[in-house]
């Protein structure tokens, strides 16, 4: 008879791809990646800089690159999971924040989701207006 | 009582989140769809001597250091405390990992918008 059969060895149920049982923590994991497209996004911008600073030709190469159909792709994938980000931090705003009171009514927590949602909307369109502006 | 230094992470962490939510999509579609495609602000977009001029100037260069530094600080932290969910306690490994990289990618974006001058 084995040696251990009389340890007591109670059941632990594996943690092992929890966020794939419920719809609502996809979507929370969902929301957590972004963090790997800013991170992505900030490695790309830093490349980009320093390229700029080692001359014309090394900043034609991070151009080039940028041109390639994987990179397309990437800033594809990117502008979703930022347009997912932007979505789920408005979303969030009203819990993470002091809460706050007009005319001694607290604000409601879609208000305060809705401003950010406009917000991002009008810094989106101005940065536009503004790219278009600087374009020769 | 020793201070927490976790206040300092949590302000990057949600500076870089704002920055993130108002400026980060259109941001990429600017410089990594409608630049390399060349439509609809044109292929000259984001030639040499334009970008080197809006990173000499100060509020251009204030602006992308802003952006780096806080969407490498943002992601570093966030994902820090998302390896927890997936079973990575935070420990010392992990933290050095997360915030190192953050550490040398703001290094790197300080030191060549510096060279780059005024």
């Amino acid at each position: 008879m084995n040696a251990r059969a009389g340890v007591r060895r109670p059941y632990v149920r594996s943690m092992q791809g929890w966020w794939r049982r419920d719809p609502f923590f996809m979507a929370y994991m969902a929301r957590e990646m972004t963090a790997f497209a800013v991170a992505i996004y900030a490695v790309v911008l830093a490349v980009g800089v320093m390229r700029l600073a080692q001359g014309e030709a090394a900043w034609n190469g991070w151009l080039a690159a940028l041109r390639s159909p994987g990179s397309i792709l990437l800033h594809l994938v990117l502008l979703v999971s930022f347009a997912v980000h932007a979505k789920s931090w408005f979303e969030i705003m009203p819990k993470t924040m002091p809460m706050m009171f007009v005319g001694g009514r607290r604000v409601e927590a879609s208000t305060i989701t809705r401003t950010g949602w406009i917000a991002t909307l009008v810094v989106s369109v101005l940065m536009f207006a503004l790219t278009w502006w600087w374009k020769k | 009582m020793k201070r927490s230094n976790a206040p300092i992470f949590w302000l990057l962490f949600g500076g870089g989140g704002m920055l993130a939510a108002l400026f980060g999509t259109m941001l990429v579609f600017i410089t990594g769809i409608a630049a390399p495609l060349g439509w609809p602000f044109g292929p000259d977009l984001l030639s040499y001597p334009r970008v080197l001029a809006f990173a000499q100037n100060w509020i251009g260069k204030g602006f992308l250091f802003a952006i780096i530094l806080l969407f490498a600080w943002h992601a570093a932290h966030r994902i820090k405390v998302t390896l927890h969910d997936v079973g990575i306690h935070p420990g010392p490994v992990a933290k050095l990992a997360c915030y190192g990289s953050a550490l040398a990618v703001t290094v790197v974006a300080a030191a060549s918008l510096l060279s780059i001058g005024f």
